[in-house]
């Protein structure tokens, strides 16, 4: 048995047009799916020219989750205990942070020169940590 | 009622973010709380309630976790990372670097071998120390 990918992965968010607005407005992710399934709204992102790699945008509630706990996620997410975390390559990490600081984003960590390569960090508008990382080629 | 408590939550990551991103600086409450857009005596309350210990303690908490880590990776004197992570005295420095992690900031150096290398934002999640408050 070998497995192949991460072809998909989630996280919650609290409105899926304000994360819209943040993944494809400011960061410049791509919608891959956004589709109406009824019992919820599927709607997937992924890195331009990207489109194997989906991130899944989830909104917490019912019936996926009862109200109270759909209510205990909303908060953990706000306080930045949710544990969404995103890690996204740039060939250029220092022009990246310049472009998001310009767009208001919220900056959590500042570039800093690291072993693997420069990266920085920022928080979505619910609480998701993103590290935005311009990578040396691993040996 | 859910709402309210998802707003203040996400205004207290805000300013918490801040004291990861800018412990440097000489940061204090007033400022926090603007950040916050809260009162001073309303953001302590608060910030203590969402994350279980006051604006100050967990800034201080930063600092010595940063000092911890210049220790580790860098030949910097101990004076020059008391002010690197913000400490204005190095009396300050010392007292709550031992409050907090129990031994001296030489001490400590010399005890530590080199960590591995992981984002900075595990190690300074996890490293934080919480034992006692200087």
């Amino acid at each position: 048995m070998t497995m192949t990918s991460i072809s998909r992965s989630q996280i919650y968010v609290l409105d899926q047009d304000e994360a819209l607005d943040f993944y494809v407005g400011k960061l410049g992710l791509e919608v891959n799916t956004d589709q109406d399934l009824g019992f919820m709204r599927w709607l997937t992102v992924n890195v331009p020219g990207d489109p194997e790699h989906e991130i899944l945008l989830e909104k917490p509630g019912p019936p996926a989750l009862d109200p109270a706990t759909a209510e205990r996620v909303r908060e953990l997410l706000t306080k930045g205990a949710m544990s969404g975390w995103l890690c996204l390559t740039t060939d250029d990490a220092r022009k990246a942070h310049e472009d998001l600081v310009a767009k208001g984003v919220d900056i959590t960590d500042e570039p800093t020169e690291r072993p693997y390569g420069i990266d920085f960090g920022i928080r979505d508008p619910f609480g998701n940590r993103i590290r935005i990382g311009q990578m040396h080629p691993r040996a | 009622m859910s709402r309210a408590v998802e707003e203040s939550n996400r205004a207290m990551l805000r300013a918490r973010d801040a004291m990861d991103r800018a412990y440097a600086e000489p940061l204090d409450v007033p400022a926090l709380a603007r950040i916050a857009h809260v009162s001073a005596a309303h953001f302590i309350r608060t910030f203590r309630a969402t994350f279980g210990e006051t604006p100050h303690r967990y800034l201080q908490r930063r600092r010595v976790e940063r000092a911890m880590y210049l220790l580790v990776q860098t030949d910097h004197p101990v004076t020059e990372i008391c002010h690197l992570v913000g400490f204005g005295s190095l009396g300050t420095f010392s007292r709550t670097f031992h409050g907090i992690v129990g031994e001296s900031p030489s001490t400590y150096r010399r005890r530590r071998a080199a960590a591995v290398a992981v984002p900075s934002c595990f190690t300074k999640a996890w490293m934080r120390p919480s034992g006692a408050a200087g």
